[in-house]
């Protein structure tokens, strides 16, 4: 069947050439938003632009210049799959990795390092050498961060 | 024949001596090439358990050719014993010498869709065996950080005092895994898209489904590994700090990306296994097998199943307790399709006629013995009982009363009953049953001690138990002797196999296309196989498993007869 | 050494081999960098003070590179249009084109990474910039090893044979494409 439909194909073949081009235009009119959005310096638009259209991307390349809509469904099964296990795997050790504190134990290490990359990075604490453009533009993490540290302090007691 | 030889010339030439022998894109060869690589390496690791098994009853004795060991030679010893036989003996002998030897022949197709990739892969993986052979014989030694090879042991020279040797045995282990990426995809697409006309996926014999369904397993998780093998890499060569929690990287990290691997690994070593298993009792007990599409999804479940149970071998490692639980729940669920394959296999030997050839003594084995592997798996898998039985000798014993039935008892298994096929000549029957009882007697002589041993507080890992009074008793001191002694007998018996195996090749009775009398494929070629397999291409008009059906004046109909 | 076995060329699945062991590949590589990208997306949410690190990584560099390698996947794809209408000079010069852009790539990089270790950010620097390393190099290491294939490809795709396989190296480089979209958020924007 599909090797029909494949035959069909070659004899029958229009380019594609401008479609892809289009794509291509929205591909990179994305591109320039997820650069512009964090200058806005909200951290969840931030989030939304940065990895929304992130997504939004690569599906756009998936769908158009892949054409993996036009394979069979199996295909589309086996790189699910493949993505499923890694989700599977970052958020079965995430919770080891991420926390710094449980109930009867604190990674004093991390928390250390954690304390000393602050005050490094600190800008009021430490000269900054890079340019202007990128000042301030920790917003994102830094909230993830104040959110883990109370965590670790109370859970520490 | 020889006229179905001259019409099938023109689509396959006869190499010439250098393709055949120094570039060989022929399937079987390339299978010979890895069964071969994968015994001798066997030797090696053998020699390591004989090695340390030796120092362990009398410690500090001069071991015969090894001479004195010291310590870190013990640690080394240890080390490269498991790496080696894990990934240089049973996945080359189980996945690759009989996927290889299998796959084409099984689907009905002249090679695999890819030699020459066949042939790389089988290249790299040579590069990889002489990478952790030389990892022996570098200054500082081999590495001795245990085959889980966790940091900050294995990440940082200072501590385990091998710095070349660590390095070059985690090179050796990547490099190993890409040799089986590109040997696991070949299998994968030429079993998917090579099969013959007919031959649908319920048609497809179970070894060649499970051989598939394990190089999906390690390639879906192997990846990770990859990846944090690099990071190890970088940690132990450019003093990265991926790991090293003082300088904001995670040793947990590692013990994840590792068991996230390491766990799938076993069903990916362990279906194969099942499935020479499968294909031989059912030949020998003349019955259709017991729910092929049970076994089948059982099968999938158990492969996808296997990917949530990793965290049990951290238990102690310091991971969030509440995911302790729920990685007990998963593991303890994993035991459920296994012990329902075995028992499906169980079911398929009611009420056949059995014959106990030597290939059907394996196989019997095999159950037998994994069945005590999985049951004393259970303790290890709740987290509780783990806590005190965690590196005891009692996991040590489980271990190997999952992975000897596979790795050994599974390959004896798929070698005795496909060598007329794969040599052109029968084994010695007698030679393989007196091989088959010692070597499964002993095996029991070893690893049952090793039980009582651990329940009784054996940590393991240590170099001489003299150091421990409580460990150094009477009692327990005469089991580590019974079970190096039980060592000693099994390896002594495999100088049967060594030599049935080289003496039926050349001078064992000469095998006819189907000896065994059974259905599938590879049986209706001669044998030995000719370049190319089949001179006309078979179809495929029934399940490979039709034996005694009745209305039929012999008890198998193979899967090309036309009804 | 040119022959093909029947295994090579029979379809039972309905896609052809080439293509379908290229998906498998492509399954392998969504989980090496499934690890890589985990491991640093966990040490990330566990380390705030990483943003002081990543402000010193170049959006400007980032972005640009963004913009040549989904320049140079639109080339790729133009070099299967190609191929589907049986132009095999057009599908290697677009595939050539292809390489460029892979080759503009690694020069930024160059560059880039050479700005940095030159500030001091080296591999060694912080965890931070060890994963930013081994994460762009392992996802470079792929434009490279893209890059060679293609340029087989591309020859022989000149002389009008194996048109097919420009549509499996094309389906290779929007994967390292989609890979680098997602490196990009992860390792410039997200300060």
């Amino acid at each position: 069947m599909s090797e029909n439909t494949a035959h069909h194909e070659s004899h029958e073949y229009h380019s594609h050439a401008k479609q892809y081009v289009r794509i291509w235009g929205i591909l990179l009119t994305l591109l320039i938003v997820s650069i512009l959005g964090p200058m806005l310096e909200i951290p969840i638009l931030t989030l939304i632009t940065a990895f929304g259209i992130a997504l939004v991307k690569a599906s756009l390349v998936v769908k158009y210049f892949m054409h993996l809509d036009h394979e069979p469904k199996f295909i589309w099964y086996i790189l699910s799959v493949s993505l499923a296990f890694m989700c599977l795997f970052f958020f079965a050790v995430a919770p080891d990795v991420k926390n710094h504190t449980g109930t009867n134990w604190t990674n004093i290490a991390a928390i250390a390092e954690i304390e000393r990359g602050e005050a490094y990075g600190d800008p009021a604490a430490h000269h900054g050498d890079h340019g202007g453009e990128h000042g301030g533009e920790h917003g994102t993490p830094e909230e993830h961060g104040t959110e883990n540290h109370g965590g670790a302090h109370e859970g520490g007691h | 024949m020889s006229a179905d030889h001259a019409d099938h010339a023109h689509h396959h030439h006869e190499p010439t001596f250098i393709e055949k022998y120094i570039f060989p894109t022929d399937h079987k060869f390339i299978a010979t090439q890895y069964l071969v690589t994968g015994l001798l390496m066997a030797l090696i690791g053998g020699f390591f358990a004989y090695a340390f098994r030796v120092q362990l009853a009398w410690p500090g004795t001069d071991i015969p050719v090894f001479g004195h060991m010291s310590p870190a030679e013990y640690n080394a010893a240890i080390t490269n014993h498991g790496s080696i036989m894990i990934f240089w003996v049973a996945m080359p002998v189980l996945i690759a010498a009989f996927g290889n030897f299998l796959i084409p022949l099984m689907v009905g197709a002249d090679d695999m869709a890819f030699p020459r990739l066949n042939r790389l892969s089988y290249q790299v993986f040579l590069v990889s065996a002489i990478m952790i052979i030389v990892s022996l014989f570098v200054p500082g030694g081999g590495f001795g950080g245990a085959w889980t090879a966790y940091p900050p042991l294995s990440a940082e020279a200072t501590y385990n005092l091998t710095p070349y040797g660590s390095s070059l045995w985690l090179a050796a282990v990547a490099v190993e895994f890409v040799a089986f990426l590109i040997g696991g995809i070949n299998f994968i697409v030429t079993a998917m898209n090579a099969r013959a006309p007919g031959m649908k996926w319920d048609y497809v014999p179970m070894v060649v489904w499970m051989i598939c369904i394990a190089s999906i397993l390690f390639m879906a998780s192997v990846g990770p590994l990859v990846a944090g093998a690099v990071m190890l890499f970088f940690d132990q060569t450019l003093n990265t700090g991926f790991y090293d929690p003082s300088r904001g990287g995670d040793p947990i990290l590692w013990q994840h990306l590792f068991w996230f691997f390491g766990h799938p690994e076993v069903y990916v070593v362990l279906l194969p296994a099942t499935g020479m298993v499968a294909e031989v009792i059912t030949v020998f007990s003349r019955k259709k097998l017991f729910g092929y599409q049970l076994i089948l999804f059982t099968a999938i479940g158990t492969g996808v199943l296997s990917f949530f149970v990793w965290a049990h071998h951290q238990f102690i490692a310091g991971i969030d307790p509440r995911m302790a639980n729920l990685f007990t729940i998963t593991t303890v669920l994993i035991s459920i399709p296994i012990a329902e394959m075995l028992f499906l296999y169980i079911a398929t030997l009611y009420k056949g006629s059995i014959e106990y050839t030597t290939p059907m003594l394996w196989a019997l084995g095999f159950i037998f013995c994994f069945l005590i592997g999985g049951v004393t798996g259970i303790p290890l898998g709740a987290s509780g009982s783990d806590i005190y039985l965690h590196d005891s000798y009692f996991v040590i014993a489980h271990f190997h009363y999952t992975f000897f039935p596979i790795a050994f008892i599974g390959s004896f298994t798929g070698i005795t009953y496909w060598f007329p096929k794969w040599f052109g000549r029968m084994m010695n029957e007698t030679i393989g049953k007196i091989h088959f009882w010692i070597t499964f007697i002993a095996f029991n002589g070893i690893f049952l001690p090793l039980f009582v041993l651990g329940l009784a507080g054996q940590h393991r890992r240590i170099y001489n138990y003299e150091h421990f009074p409580d460990l150094s008793t009477p009692d327990l001191q005469m089991l580590r002797v019974m079970a190096t002694t039980s060592l000693l007998i099994l390896l002594a018996a495999q100088v049967l196999f060594i030599f049935n195996f080289f003496w039926s090749m050349w001078f064992g009775e000469k095998a006819s296309a189907n000896p065994w009398k059974a259905n599938t494929l590879e049986w209706t070629v001669p044998s030995p196989p000719p370049h190319g397999n089949f001179s006309e291409f078979p179809t495929v008009y029934r399940g490979p498993y039709e034996y005694s059906a009745p209305g039929r004046d012999t008890d198998f109909w193979p899967q090309h007869e036309p009804s | 050494m040119a022959f093909k076995p029947i295994a090579n060329t029979r379809s039972a699945t309905g896609v052809s081999t080439g293509k379908l062991a290229l998906y498998w590949l492509l399954c392998s590589e969504i989980v090496i960098f499934g690890g890589v990208l985990a491991g640093y997306l966990m040490h990330r949410l566990a380390h705030p003070e990483w943003a002081y690190q990543s402000m010193h990584t170049n959006t400007l560099a980032g972005g640009i590179n963004t913009f040549v390698l989904l320049t140079s996947s639109l080339f790729a794809v133009l070099a299967h249009d190609a191929a589907e209408m049986k132009d095999g000079k057009k599908a290697a010069q677009w595939l050539l084109a292809t390489v460029a852009g892979g080759g503009v790539f690694l020069c930024i990089k160059a560059v880039e990474w050479s700005n940095e270790i030159a500030h001091g950010y080296t591999i060694t620097s912080s965890v931070f910039w060890s994963f930013y390393y081994t994460a762009a190099g392992v996802h470079a290491s792929h434009v490279i090893g893209g890059c060679i294939v293609m340029l087989f490809i591309a020859k022989d795709a000149w002389q009008g044979k194996e048109l097919h396989r420009v549509e499996f190296i094309g389906l290779y480089w929007h994967f390292v494409d989609i890979v680098w979209i997602f490196l990009f958020p992860l390792l410039y924007i997200a300060k």
